[in-house]
Order: structure tokens, then sequence, then C-alpha cells
């Protein structure tokens, strides 16, 4: 299919990036193994005790994450909830992402960035324009990610949230200057959540099309889910 | 324990024994809405009494919930120190536009909620502005108290019980507007303060002291959903919280010709959307 279109222009990867598409965090058996293409969005079922890696293949890619209970999606991921349990600001190993009624989701298992962000927020339409100017209100969104990607699992505008930022960092200063700066990911750096119970998890891969933090030059993120072997009984 | 019924059959033999027993009771409580609103004990410092559309106070443990135009303006006062407002506003015009905590923190680059910062929908648009505040002590970061987080400190989180959570309050404000806890995003915290250290740690600096205020003013016709319940890194063992004062009068929106518009070009731009917004839906 040959074609033309007169789409604005959308954002790539420049030829001869730096891609690592890493491997698993932990072993297993791979259950999911999807490349996320740049400003595109994901999700799927994660069951409980399986682990799901995400990998910054590029770099300093944001992966905006949203989290729901599988067997219902009004009980979801809570950024306030899972910062005031563990009394910190940033996502690291060891954090536990909560949902709306305190309850563990996943917990993260592994981390190759110092922290994570779920301050932030995801970049939208109308946020654009806000942050850069009327101008950007055309482009392509995290938010807008979200609801396409929601309509699968019947979510909609109601279940957006405060979202974790994977790969993204966004600090705090001392006198409650809050804003995203240089990223501390590289090609290859991995998250990894298990799964508590069911979850649905969807991935916003950022356009970043405004944000400097990862060169304009968005990259494929990959996700993978595998199922620890058990040990045998 | 015995229980004396007489006075019980003396006074419930009848529906007229009942109505006039009901209509003896006392009617006044330490933590009730007073109406007429100007007949509010303690009216806002410089505000006509006559020019009051509501006054209430929130007990301990409590929440209420408030319906507002364009232009009012809602004062939220901690009369002892101790009151902890955990507060959500929709756009009453369509519920699924509601604060969004992490474009108030982001999109005027600060943490930390003060005077003259909007609190901001997901859709690019201002639906309330702090336009006083006289604690500087609030919260962005850890919401509500949630159920989990007080089972685990009290054994209970129930809206009945003796240690309700922000959000099982807020659920209940919610419901009385037809909504559900789909619709409570997280919350932003008045009255009780917290500071992010350079490693992350959440430090509390808790409250102001006794007879602070914040108020807010409402761009857009907003529900205001708002529960007085402990912050969750509260220290003390003790569930305490204090009544929460509530006052709103006609005042109006930001505009052009106010200081606070042009503060930041971020924020010039979330005001020329909500006054485009509201001009084009004939407010």
């Amino acid at each position: 299919m040959a074609f033309t279109t007169t789409v604005p222009p959308r954002p790539i990867f420049a030829a001869g990036s730096v891609l690592d598409r890493s491997e698993p965090f932990v072993a297993g058996r791979i259950i999911l193994d999807d490349d996320i293409a740049p400003r595109a969005s994901w999700s799927a079922i994660v069951r409980a005790g399986d682990v799901f890696t995400l990998v910054d293949v590029g770099g300093n890619q944001s992966g905006d994450c949203l989290i729901f209970a599988a067997e219902d999606t009004s009980e979801r991921y809570s950024a306030p909830d899972t910062l005031a349990w563990q009394g910190n600001a940033y996502v690291s190993t060891g954090t536990v992402l909560r949902s709306n009624l305190g309850e563990p989701l996943m917990t993260v298992v592994g981390n190759e960035i110092d922290r994570q962000d779920t301050i932030g927020g995801a970049c939208s339409k109308e946020s654009n324009t806000l942050r850069y100017g009327h101008h950007t209100a055309y482009q392509h969104a995290c938010r807008e990610n979200f609801l396409h990607e929601g309509e699968r699992w019947g979510l909609t505008a109601r279940d957006l949230v405060s979202n974790l930022n994977w790969f993204m960092n966004v600090p705090v200063e001392a006198d409650g200057a809050l804003g995203i700066v240089d990223g501390m990911s590289a090609p290859g750096r991995r998250v990894a959540c298990r799964a508590e119970r069911d979850v649905i998890v969807v991935i916003s891969n950022c356009p970043q099309m405004n944000n400097p933090c990862n060169d304009f030059n968005v990259t494929p993120l990959r996700a993978i889910v595998t199922r620890p072997e058990r040990a045998a009984r | 324990m015995t229980i004396d019924s007489t006075a019980r059959m003396a006074t419930l033999d009848s529906v007229g024994a009942a109505r006039s027993d009901a209509r003896a009771r006392g009617t006044r409580s330490p933590w009730m809405p007073d109406l007429p609103a100007a007949s509010t004990p303690t009216p806002p410092v410089g505000v006509d009494p006559a020019a009051l559309l509501w006054s209430e106070t929130v007990a301990p443990g409590g929440y209420t919930h408030l319906r507002v135009a364009r232009g009012t303006r809602i004062r939220l006062e901690d009369l002892d120190g101790d009151a902890s407002a955990s507060v959500v506003v929709l756009s009453s015009l369509n519920t699924a536009e509601r604060l969004n905590v992490a474009d108030t923190q982001k999109i005027p680059w600060q943490a930390y909620l003060g005077a003259g910062h909007p609190l901001l929908s997901g859709d690019g648009r201002v639906l309330a502005t702090i336009v006083e505040d006289t604690s500087g002590r609030h919260d962005a970061l850890c919401g509500a108290s949630g159920d989990a987080w007080n089972v685990r400190r009290f054994g209970d989180a129930t809206p009945e019980g003796p240690t309700p959570s922000g959000h099982a309050l807020l659920r209940m404000a919610a419901a009385k507007h037809g909504l559900t806890r789909r619709d409570i995003p997280p919350a932003a915290s008045f009255f009780k303060g917290v500071r992010v250290a350079a490693d992350g740690t959440l430090d509390w600096i808790g409250s102001a002291g006794a007879g602070t205020h914040v108020d807010l003013v409402a761009e857009l016709p907003l529900i205001v959903l708002i529960a007085n319940a402990p912050h969750p890194l509260d220290p003390r063992t003790d569930y305490v919280a204090g009544p929460l004062r509530v006052h709103a009068w006609r005042s109006r929106a930001t505009d052009s010709d106010d200081p606070r518009f042009a503060a930041s070009p971020e924020r010039e731009r979330a005001y020329l959307n909500t006054i485009a917004y509201a001009e084009l839906a004939g407010l």
C-alpha cells in the first residue's frame, strides 16, 4: 500500500540509535514478550506471581504506567497510597505499588535506575497547551494512549489517575520546585514488578515531543511477562 | 446492663407523642450546618454575613460536599490546629474532569500548595485557585488516608467507626452525587504539611497551629468533596482531627485583570483555557 499522508509528522527514532532489548529480569516461562513501538500503547493481564519486566530499549524513554485490579477495575493504582505507605516520594526496588484501597497490586522486585517517578503524571494534549503552548495541542500524548488502550478494558477518563513514569526523573527540590529533568536511564535498563494479584497493566510509550529528556529520539519499550518456575513438590 | 423502657413507652405510645418528643429535642451540636448561612457563629472577617451562601462545621472524622457555581469563594478554616481537610474537586458540568494532582504540581513547577496555586484538572483547565492561605502547611503527595492504612493503624476505617479513613469519607461524599470510587482521584490535603527530603523521605511538618484558613475560588461549576480525617503521616498514635469550618460566598472567577492571571505563562494559558471553556458553555 503505497500512499502519502497529510497527517503532521509523528516522532520516530534516528537510524543508528543504540538499542538494547536486554532480557527478562527473572528466569521462567515467557508468557508475553512484546515490543511497544514509540508513541504507542500496550496492555495485558499479569497474573498473580508473574513478573512484568519493562525494558528501556533506547534509554530515557518514559513508560507511563497504570495498574488495575483485574477482577474490579474500580480498584486501581494509587500514587498517594504508595508514597504514604513507604514514607518516600520516589519509587525503587521494594516499593509496594498500592491501590486506592491501600492494598498491594504489585511489588518492584528489580530496578536498574536510581529512582522512578510517580508524581509527574502523564502528558496530555491539554496539559501540553499549558506547559508548551497551544501550538502543541495537535500532538499525540500519553493521556490519549491511556484512553485508547483503556477502551479494551472498559476504562474511561474516569479511570485515569496519577500514574507511574518508568525511566523518568522528576526530583522535588528543597523549595518544592518539581520538574522533569535529565534522565538517569540508558539503553537496556529495566524495571521489574511482581504481581501480588491479577492485574491489568497499561503502558503508554510517551511521545515526548516537547521534552529533551530523551533527545527527542523516541524509542521502543519491551514488555515481558515471566512466570517464575515453581519449586517441585 | 438493664435498660429502663418506661420513658420510651410513655413518649412513643402514639404518633402524636413521638412527634412531640422529636420536636422537643435539642437543635444544636458543635458540628452542624448553619441555616441560613448568615446565622453562622463565626462569620469570616470582612465578609457580610448576609452574603454567605454556606456555613458548616464538619465533625472530626466527618465529611461534607458542596455543589458550587463558578466564582464561588470557599473558606476552609482550621479552628484548633487539628483539622485535616482532604479535598477533591470535580467539574459539575462533566465529572470526568476532576482534580489532577500531578498536573497541579507539574504545570506550576511546584510540589507544595500555597496562595496563588491553581488546582488543575487533567484537561488543561483550572478547577479552583487557592486565593488566600494563612497556613502554608499542605500536601498533595500523600492523599487522603486509605482504608488499609487506617485498619493497620487503628483496626478500623469504616465511616461509622471511631477511626474513619479519609478515602472512606470521600467515597460517602461522592456517593451523594451519584459518583463512585472510580470518581475519586488522589486528593489534596490542607492544614497538614509534608516536605520531601533530598533522599525522597516524606518529612512531616504538620500543622501551622490554630486559626488558619485557606480560600478557594471555583473557576468552573464544581462538586467539592471534603473529608476531615487525620493525615496518613500524622505521627500521633491517637486519631486526632479537629473541627473544620466551611464558609462559601459569591465572589468571581479569576479574570485577566487579576494579578494571578498572568503569574506565569503556564497559568495564563490555564486561565485562558478555562475562561474560553466557560464562555463557550454560556457561563
